[in-house]
């Protein structure tokens, strides 16, 4: 199902479509969205290696598939291993044929998180994009260790009583020539950090926040305003590192000069309906200090 | 009280009921709501554990490792490429000789992705030492789930107990349930090995060329002892709740000139094939295999044999119809049915028997059947 | 053994509806199953739910080939989804709409359970409660009594507007 989002310089990028009109994703899906513009800055020389999550379901039922560009499904644990060893053989082939690993958050944050590293760690010639809704969408919503404190989940009923663990300090501990956060609700930037990853050679990494209409229990037609309302708060800071070195991108610059109270961002969200004000009140210090330490960072101020 | 509950349901209530203390688990489907209803139960305080959301199947296994060395009674749930994943965790905890209860949802093996029920993922982990039981109805499943504990406890056997559920037509079918209090029936857990800060020794430490084998002859033995056990625990169940069980399921089986095997729900639609023939004038009859660990071979002499494997080994054949014909002596019309969710009806199983040859394999659903 | 082929959308409550009509046929005395049927499963796709209703207990599992009724919660479906395969000779239809439907040789009934969903607000996510007013359509049918439709639904819901609604559609059914 395709989506119409407000009208922001579309006409740069690329026409080619590459997740065709058939998918079987939910109505507002951030995940088909965030897709559709990644392969297009990926172009037609890529495959996709996808674990266990939301897009192994939404590609389709066999004999049919809504992805125009090869996808290579996997078990759960192993999309960067699975990547790394294809990338190696690319490259032995003398291929520049990008290898992009497409995971949610249980794949990536969890489960995969082995893979992940040693992946990295070797220096692997992959792009692992992470999308992250938070929770493990495909199985119904399960707590993962992505999802947020306070948040409910079908593991979580009382609301998760710890934080979200942080994949981006993780990941940059590899020091991996580039990394970048993004958002399903600003796809122009997103575009334009996965042409930037994949013109780098070694591992790179994107993470995205993919707000989820069933998991985060909003309207469907609102997952625009809710992942913008995520940077806004500075529940979510848009970013990227090229060997560490940090730029914060203009949409964060802007929350960091006037951030919106995070309660305007949870108050959207079923998921946090229970959330007491302890918790809230932690939630915003941590964006808070959060803020506070990219802003000097970025002014090296540090 | 008497009530209706799915299967996973059923699982997750004999957990509460029996007092489990630590529950390690990941969600996967179609286990899902076991692990749900578990964590419901704990923040509700209904259930007194410890539950741990792990972050894969094999910490699931692990830490329920670790809290089973502690002496404590420990749960964990899994399906398919879950089990799977926790693989070399199960050869571990029969080696530990640790009595956790798993349930496991039958579900088929990728690629490509399916959820539908099939045998192969626990068939696969026949040889680890876990001992297996496969249920047809949510009775049963809620029924075994408080067994499993007192079998897997029990000093002569302290071995892992895995109790098996089609993945949807069990797990996610609602059907009547009636829960016990089930009192003293399973005892206080005695881990004799527990972890004891006032005994140190060391675990599962280097063992020589000259005693390694003499660990795995143990673990036989605890698995020949089993058989006791279970019977004994069944009969005890049956006593007091009203429900009897035992180790093959028989129905109609006296007299029967042809007897149709299975293992979970199609053990039970089998049934209804059976009394369809009988009709016709086959004198049939049926034999569910419900545990499979151990194997208890059954007297199949002077009849013909119909099995159904929903599984396979890959090269070789249907599992249960091989270990049937191996141990009984007996040449079984080997049928390969309800791979990855095949649908199979009593009419299906009906026509499995009128088309019999002893000896033969039979791939339902495939072109000339091979 | 009376077979009964629920179809919905995901997202409308027809899994929950299939329980609750077994619960209520089981209060009655009768053995009963109710299951699923998961296809590539999301808000908004057409979901099945099988119901089995016996006196003897039900021993089979796989789908429902031939139902004696089949419950369309959601018209739009039949679009796409040949709702009336295999229903048996004499088969009988029951459709969430206002108004009747021409189904040639099956007897159609109806009930605008969306509307009295939304009559009384009753209304989750954006969503009309179908399956609770159901309930009250289906005990007119005589499929469980009214007493026991109503215990199962209290027992699943506790928000009294589900048995006011399951009383609505009992009155106005046309059946």
């Amino acid at each position: 199902m395709m989506i119409y989002i407000q009208r922001i310089a579309m006409t740069e990028l690329p026409k080619e479509e590459y997740i065709l009109k058939c998918t079987s994703a939910c109505a507002g899906c951030s995940d088909t969205l965030s897709l559709r513009y990644a392969l297009k800055a990926a172009g037609h020389d890529t495959v996709l290696v996808v674990p266990a999550c939301c897009t192994s379901v939404i590609q389709g039922l066999y004999p049919n598939t809504a992805f125009n560009v090869p996808v290579y499904n996997v078990a759960f644990a192993s999309a960067a291993a699975v990547a790394s060893g294809m990338s190696a053989a690319f490259r032995t082939m003398g291929r520049k044929t990008n290898v992009i690993c497409w995971a949610g958050d249980g794949g990536t944050v969890d489960i995969g998180i082995q893979a992940l590293s040693g992946a990295f760690e070797r220096g692997a010639d992959i792009l692992y994009i992470c999308y992250d809704n938070e929770a493990y969408g495909n199985t119904g919503m399960q707590r993962s260790g992505a999802t947020p404190l306070g948040a409910l989940t079908t593991t979580t009923p009382a609301g998760k009583p710890v934080f979200k663990k942080d994949l981006d300090g993780i990941v940059e501990a590899h020091n991996p020539p580039y990394m970048a956060t993004a958002c399903s609700a600003y796809p122009k930037d997103l575009f334009n950090k996965v042409k930037k990853a994949l013109s780098i050679e070694g591992p790179k990494f994107i993470h995205i926040l993919a707000p989820c209409p069933p998991g985060w229990r909003y309207p469907a037609d609102q997952t625009i305003a809710v992942g913008r309302m995520a940077v806004k708060t500075g529940m979510w800071i848009l970013y990227e590192r090229e060997y560490g070195e940090l730029s914060v991108s203009a949409p964060s610059k802007a929350a960091f000069r006037k951030p919106v109270p995070v309660g305007e961002y949870l108050g959207m969200q079923g998921r946090f309906r229970s959330i007491d004000n302890g918790k809230i009140s932690l939630l915003q210090q941590a964006a808070d200090k959060n803020m506070e330490s990219f802003r000097k960072e970025a002014e090296c101020t540090c | 009280m008497l009530t209706v509950a799915t299967g996973n349901k059923a699982v997750a209530t004999a957990v509460k009921d029996s007092k489990t203390r630590v529950v390690a688990a990941y969600p996967i489907t179609p286990q899902t709501e076991i692990v749900e209803e578990i964590a419901n139960t704990v923040a509700a305080g209904t259930l007194e554990a410890e539950y741990i959301p792990v972050e894969s199947e094999h910490s699931a296994m692990a830490a329920c490792i670790g809290a089973s060395a502690t002496g404590i009674r420990t749960f964990t749930a899994t399906s398919s490429h879950g089990l799977v994943y926790m693989c070399e965790m199960l050869h571990w905890s029969a080696g530990a000789r640790l009595p956790i209860v798993m349930a496991n949802a039958n579900r088929a093996l990728a690629p490509g992705w399916n959820i539908g029920a099939e045998h192969s993922d626990s068939i696969s982990m026949r040889d680890t030492g876990w001992l297996q039981v496969y249920v047809s109805t949510v009775q049963e499943a809620y029924d075994a789930t408080i067994m499993a504990f007192r079998i897997a406890e029990n000093n002569d056997v302290l071995l892992p107990v895995m109790i098996n559920l089609d993945g949807f037509l069990l797990t996610h079918i609602t059907q009547s349930l009636e829960t016990v209090d089930t009192g003293d029936y399973i005892p206080p857990l005695s881990l004799p090995h527990a972890i004891d800060i006032d005994n140190p020794v060391g675990y599962g430490t280097l063992t020589p060329f000259s005693e390694h084998f003499k660990f795995r002859w143990d673990i036989e033995r605890g698995m020949r002892d089993s058989v006791p056990v279970i019977v004994d625990a069944e009969k005890e169940f049956g006593a007091r709740f009203g429900r009897k069980y035992d180790l093959w399921e028989k129905y109609r089986f006296d007299d029967a000139e042809v007897i149709v095997i299975a293992m979970g729900t199609l053990g039970k639609e089998m049934e209804v094939a059976v009394d369809l023939l009988r009709e016709e004038g086959i004198k049939a009859g049926s034999l569910r295999c419900r545990w499979f660990r151990p194997f208890v071979p059954p007297d199949l002499s002077g009849r013909e044999v119909v099995v159904i494997d929903r599984d396979y080994s890959f090269g070789y054949g249907g599992v249960l119809a091989n270990e049937l014909k191996a141990k009984c002596g007996c040449d079984p019309f080997s049928v390969i049915a309800g791979l990855g969710g095949q649908d199979v009806t009593f009419d299906d199983i009906a026509g499995f028997v009128r088309m019999r040859t002893p000896g033969e394999e039979h791939w339902f659903g495939v072109n000339g059947n091979v | 053994m009376y077979e009964i082929r629920l179809h919905s959308r995901g997202g409308q409550g027809g899994v929950t509806a299939a329980k609750i009509l077994a619960y209520a046929a089981f209060l009655d005395g009768n053995y009963a199953t109710a299951t699923p049927l998961y296809g590539a499963e999301r808000r908004g796709a057409p979901v099945v739910s099988f119901i089995r209703i016996d006196d003897r207990p039900i021993r089979v599992y796989s789908p429902i080939r031939h139902p004696d009724l089949v419950i369309v919660l959601e018209t739009g479906i039949m679009e796409t989804v040949d709702v009336l395969q295999g229903i048996k000779d004499g088969g009988r239809v029951l459709i969430n709409s206002p108004e009747p439907m021409d189904l040639g040789e099956y007897h159609v009934s109806y009930v605008d359970l969306t509307g009295i969903a939304l009559s009384l607000d009753l209304v989750v996510s954006g969503n009309p409660i179908l399956n609770t007013p159901l309930i009250g359509a289906l005990s007119k049918m005589g499929l469980i009594t009214h007493e026991s439709g109503e215990k199962a639904i209290s027992e699943t819901f506790s928000d009294e507007r589900n048995i006011k609604a399951a009383g609505r559609a009992f009155e106005e059914v046309i059946l």
